[in-house]
């Protein structure tokens, strides 16, 4: 079944975080070093993406509780796997591979989920992050003309992890935690014409992050300007995550139900961090809040960002069920 | 279905614009506003601030675009003597860092297709690009059109095609049509987003040609609107009135009634300049009726009549600059306003005139420009401001208290007031924010505190030792990131380990009360104080140090002790595997003759005369470039796209200062190393054959998922083979002191942090100096090795030189005893008494020969093995957990 087709008869369910679930595995330095990389010259602890080499079980595991627990849709691991964020760790080269063996542990996952019975169509997203550098702000205070980062930068950049990942063959390329809306288009420049080049049927969404109070991305977008400013690409979805609670993130979503002409997604955290940076939100909480959304229709996709894990998808898969999906033209 | 009908019936589909605000245009919008002053072909004064490279003041013109109230801001840079592409990149992003002139869309304006390409690529937003035509053919066209949709903007076609400038009524319909045809159907353009610019051309020429010329652009307009679905109408209006120049009455009337018609027709956007026109109700009816004829052609003598009456008219020059009526406010609203709003331009005018005003200048910060920070903050918590606009009013703020500093200071020394504390603030390691560690500065630097700032990115030891140099009555901890509470604890830590006594403030986005209590005062027993607020520094501060201090300390702890039973939280340890069990799977290492090299010598040497030519090769620059917050590998960073200059010039710097102190002596590089017997008992290395050098004590790694290696492990037990351990401590900070007064005396900061960095890389690189001749020569277990430099980066050695205070040996500890074997005294080297070494610009370790030797790390222990480390290192456990706090597992 196509993923078009698929949104017409329900509110499809997004997977919940990939971080939280590795931080339960207490992977130490030498997990992440696998025996591939046992004498690599930095140190890898903390390059979550990278273990879809050195522990793919893991990751192939975290996948499978997900889908058992009732998403439609599988995040790959790749949220850093792009040449940018992989330069921390010196690890430039591997992109093309890890985004293909991240598809491989998701596709892995959905084999065993067949295996054991499940019939569900599933889906696997590739997880494209918004790097570690933002193309419209500068990193010096002094020096506001500067940019860490240009425009072709990020469009070879992202180029490169969207045509491993389409070759890998995912079924939508996922632009996640846009924080700067230049990010993003470079992303859906790199992400179509990696689509228009490989001929590939592969759908793009598209999910943005509202940072603070004031209601706008870190680059200081309006919810409804950052819509505007990314409307040009044939999205299949766009929507907000991570950085507030279901919660907070109610108000942002209703200007996205009411100005977007594509299907509306939210995988918002599990609450706010508490003073640790945790969070502390339990399924059930979440899914009280969630069940506001369902309730005004707001949603076609609905999943989980940081902080959530497969009983919070479970929660809200159970819950989502019920309801019927936001109506949009499409 | 008539025409009229149809267009009635359509669906609606507005066009979407956005900067970091939304404009979006339906039927029923009004005609939008496009601001032309940021326009080196219109604007002679930006031009000339373009050329100059005055860049603030071409963005005060932007802002007044914006503030009179343009929709869209039209920037163009195309004039021959300025590099079109660089100008559109930098000012495009020097707009998006001012959220008050990036709130709206930009329309990127040039005739050159690599300055549209450079401006897309800098803007977040939804803009409108102008132009493009079917001038250069059709493939060219759709090319643009297409690279435009796929960067998402909209765009403004000229009635231009490969015939030339459309210049009458059929001529604009004809290629408007086809363009339109040919971006809807080929290219699948958004007919929503298609701006057509019928030109608009000069009237009153006294050409016959041009009589038609305004009312075949109104006709134009109106089929346009009729025919092609839900395209636009704009155009630059100043054109039609070019014969007029020098007489604006009769200009300004002649906009205004062009736009009334224009609008009328269904032009829906334009590019106005609102000091040059007028209202149209308020033109003289007379001056208006004979504009109108000439613009409607509707008499035969239209132009002659108007060229006549123009006479008559007196051509006023009206001031160009806008009145702004903020300025007619009482100075205090002129301070608050240029806080709020970040405008630097008239802040020095007002502070001077505040100053004037007020009895002292100090007054002048704590009234009028604290209370507009206040406002700032208040606006900022409530999100009615956001972060970049923050930054900017910040500056307002600094660049208003530069100006009053020379006054604070000459009343202070008139007063002789003595500074009422010494405050030390840095934001920590790792963070960039300074932006309310700044603040709580400006604050406290006006009630007379002293400040020490550190600046940004400032690793502990330097805040500790500051902190001491200084002799600071207290120390003040900024951080915005998440990571920064970690090191925040660490100092805290750090302190308590030093023995320091001095109040530690925390403040910053990231911090809380909470976190504050639970991790940070728990460390430190000298009070810990979570000052969140610049306002609420000075009143903390001021208690801190008045008599009642120690007491309000122990409230204080008190009172952060409730919070931290409210959280009563366990924290989550990593498993651990007993002491005895990573002993029993520990790696074995084979022991033999080519594994145990016999060294060259025993016992050990010095070295004093080190030429810093031989080092120099041996230099690791990449750390060198990340001193200065250049990010990138050596060599390849010195041409990267975005760093690359900056590199480069550092790295010349770097270049010129090294042949200064090779020439002047700057710097002295010793170096102390040693080699002698050694045999492990457990985690113990024994030194000497029975022990009688003393010993090393090593840890060993406990992590379930661990290897369970200690550096022990690389030293054979005692038995049928002697082996054998190396040290060294090495400096090349000796007589930095001299040349680093000079610097700071000159207020030279950067070639004073240059030099340190320097010596820095020089001690590293003097390691792997003496490191290879070790293993070359002095040692001598690897004769033949022939590495370049980079596989020396990457440690591609045979043999390891691990140094105290590194993961594979967090403890400290054992550089007393690496200097006591090595006399690293008679080399000019000490440890102080938190065993950094002096001078700073040093390094020291041990050397392991075993080919199977590798870097690790510890990792967390346990209690155990902290108890039989404290029992044969022969200190209380108390102490040892001092020592080991970052490893401790409980």
């Amino acid at each position: 079944m196509s993923i078009r087709k698929a949104l017409q008869e329900k509110i499809l369910v997004l997977d919940g975080a990939m971080g939280t679930m590795i931080q339960d595995y207490k992977f130490e330095e030498n997990d992440y070093r696998g025996e591939r990389f046992k004498e690599y010259s930095y140190p890898l602890k903390g390059n979550n993406d990278l273990l879809v080499l050195t522990q793919p079980k893991a990751i192939e595991d975290i996948h499978l509780a997900y889908l058992e627990a009732g998403a439609d849709i599988l995040e790959t691991n790749t949220f850093n796997s792009n040449s940018i964020s992989m330069e921390d760790y010196h690890m430039c080269d591997l992109v093309e591979e890890l985004n293909l063996a991240a598809v491989e542990c998701a596709q892995r996952a959905i084999d065993r989920y067949r295996k054991n019975g499940g019939t569900e169509p599933k889906f696997i997203a590739g997880s494209v992050g918004p790097t570690n550098k933002t193309a419209s702000l500068s990193p010096d205070v002094n020096d506001p003309g500067y940019r860490a980062v240009t425009f072709d930068d990020l469009k070879v950049t992202y180029y490169e992890q969207c045509v491993s990942l389409i070759k890998a063959g995912v079924d939508i390329v996922l632009i996640e935690t846009v924080f700067d809306t230049l990010n993003a288009k470079a992303a859906l420049f790199a992400a179509q014409d990696a689509i228009e080049n490989l001929e590939a049927e592969v759908e793009i969404m598209l999910s943005g992050t509202i940072t603070d109070a004031s209601g706008r991305t870190l680059s200081g977008q309006t919810t409804e300007a950052f819509l505007i400013s990314v409307s040009h690409s044939p999205l299949l979805s766009v929507g907000l995550n991570c950085a507030l609670g279901a919660k907070q993130l109610m108000p942002y979503l209703q200007t996205l139900d009411a100005k977007s002409p594509f299907a509306v997604s939210a995988h918002p955290n599990a609450g706010l961090p508490n003073a640790f940076g945790e969070y502390d939100e339990t399924p059930e909480q979440m899914a009280s809040q969630i069940k506001d959304y369902l309730e005004l229709n707001l949603v076609n996709i609905i999943g989980g960002c940081c902080g959530t894990s497969p009983a919070h998808i479970k929660a809200i898969a159970d819950l989502s069920k019920n309801y019927e999906p936001r109506n949009y033209d499409c | 279905m008539s025409q009229e009908t149809m267009i009635v019936n359509r669906p609606s589909r507005p066009m979407r614009l956005s900067g970091l605000e939304p404009l979006v245009l339906t039927e029923n919008t009004n005609f939008v506003n496009i601001g032309e002053r940021t326009n080196v072909t219109g604007s002679r004064k930006f031009l000339r601030l373009i050329k100059e490279r005055q860049f603030d003041k071409a963005l005060d013109i932007a802002r007044d675009q914006v503030e009179g109230g343009a929709q869209i801001l039209d920037v163009n840079m195309d004039e021959g003597m300025i590099d079109g592409v660089e100008a559109m990149t930098t000012f495009l992003n020097l707009i998006a860092t001012e959220p008050d002139i990036a709130r709206i869309p930009i329309m990127i304006d040039s005739s050159k297709w690599e300055i549209i390409e450079a401006g897309l690529k800098c803007v977040q937003g939804k803009s409108v690009v102008n132009s493009i035509s079917l001038k250069g053919g059709e493939e060219e066209f759709i090319h643009q059109a297409k690279t435009i949709k796929r960067f998402g903007a909209a765009v403004i076609v000229m009635a231009f095609d490969e015939d030339g400038q459309a210049d009458n009524y059929e001529r604009r319909i004809e290629i408007c049509k086809r363009s339109y045809d040919v971006l809807t159907n080929t290219v699948d353009f958004p007919p929503e987003d298609i701006i057509f610019d019928p030109n608009i051309f000069p009237v009153a020429t006294g050409m016959e040609e041009h009589r038609l010329n305004a009312l075949d652009f109104f006709r134009a307009t109106k089929w346009i609107k009729e025919n092609l679905p839900y395209a636009k109408v704009s155009g630059g209006i100043s054109n039609v009135s070019f014969s007029f120049r020098g007489n604006n009455t009769v200009r300004e009337a002649m906009h205004a009634s062009f736009l009334y018609h224009a609008i009328q027709n269904g032009m829906d956007m334009g590019i106005v300049n609102p000091t040059m026109l007028e209202v149209y109700e308020e033109v003289d009816k007379e001056l208006m009726t004979r504009i109108e004829d000439v613009l409607l052609d509707r008499k035969e003598d239209s132009t002659e009549a108007l060229l006549e009456f123009a006479q008559t008219v007196a051509g006023t020059v009206k001031d160009e600059a806008r009145v702004l009526e903020w300025r007619n406010q009482a100075v205090e609203k002129r301070l608050e306003h240029s806080l709020i709003k970040g405008v630097t331009e008239f802040i020095e005018q007002d502070v001077e005139e505040a100053r004037t005003q007020f009895s002292r200048p100090l007054e002048v910060i704590e009234g009028p420009l604290m209370d507009g920070m206040n406002i700032v903050g208040d606006l900022f918590g409530e999100g009615k401001m956001f972060l970049p606009q923050v930054v900017k009013s910040a500056r307002v703020m600094k660049k208003a208290v530069a100006y009053l500093l020379p006054y604070l200071e000459d009343e202070k020394s008139q007063g002789g007031r003595s500074s009422a504390g010494k405050v030390l603030l840095a934001t920590v390691k790792g963070d960039v924010h300074d932006i309310g560690k700044n603040i709580v500065g400006v604050v406290l630097a006006c009630n007379n505190f002293e400040i020490i700032d550190l600046g940004v990115m400032v690793p502990p030891e330097k805040i500790l030792q500051a902190a001491q140099e200084h002799q600071v009555d207290m120390i003040g901890l900024s951080g915005l990131i998440t990571p920064s509470l970690d090191e925040m604890i660490h100092i805290a830590k750090e302190m308590e380990r030093m023995e320091m006594r001095m109040p530690l403030l925390i403040g910053g986005a990231t911090t809380s009360r909470a976190h504050t209590a639970v991790k940070i005062d728990p460390e430190y027993s000298g009070g810990v104080m979570h000052v969140n607020d610049a306002s609420r520094a000075v009143g903390v501060s001021s208690k801190l140090l008045s008599e009642n201090g120690p007491l309000y300390i122990l409230q204080e702890k008190a009172s952060l002790e409730k919070v931290r039973d409210g959280y009563a939280k366990h924290r989550e340890r990593k498993a651990l595997v007993s002491m005895e069990f990573a002993q029993k799977n520990k790696p074995k290492l084979e022991f033999n003759k080519s594994t145990v090299p016999t060294p060259k010598f025993i016992g050990s040497r010095q070295i004093h005369d080190i030429s810093i030519s031989e080092v120099i090769p041996y230099i690791d620059w990449t750390p060198f470039f990340q001193t200065w917050q250049l990010f990138g590998k050596y060599p390849k960073i010195l041409q990267d796209k975005i760093v690359g200059d900056e590199a480069k010039k550092v790295f010349n710097d770097a270049q010129s200062m090294l042949r200064e102190i090779k020439k002047d002596g700057w710097l002295t590089l010793k170096a102390a190393y040693g080699i002698f017997p050694a045999s492990r008992v457990g985690e113990e290395i024994k030194l000497g054959i029975d022990g009688e050098l003393g010993s090393f004590y090593a840890l060993r790694q406990s992590g379930e998922k661990s290897k369970f290696q200690c550096l022990s492990d690389f030293i054979a037990p005692k038995g049928d083979i002697q082996d054998y351990i190396g040290c060294f401590a090495v400096t090349a900070g000796l007589d930095i002191e001299g040349p680093l007064k000079k610097f700071e005396a000159e207020m030279d900061d950067y070639k004073a942090l240059m030099l340190k960095a320097l010596a820095d890389r020089l001690a590293e690189a003097l390691a792997e100096f003496l490191h290879l001749r070790i293993r070359r020569e002095f040692w001598g277990y690897a004769p033949d090795e022939q590495l370049t430099n980079d596989e020396l980066i990457s440690e591609k050695y045979k043999g390891i030189r691990p140094a105290p205070g590194y993961p594979a040996c967090p403890d400290h500890m054992d550089k007393q005893t690496i200097f006591t074997l090595l006399k690293a005294e008679e080399i000019g080297m000490s440890l102080t008494e938190s065993l950094a070494m002096y001078p700073a610009s040093s390094v020291s370790g041990y050397y392991f020969a075993h080919p199977e030797s590798k870097y690790f790390a510890v990792g967390k222990i346990s209690k155990d093995q902290v108890e039989a480390y404290a029992a044969s290192r022969g200190i209380s456990v108390d102490l040892a957990e001092k020592w080991l706090a970052p490893n401790l597992n409980y």
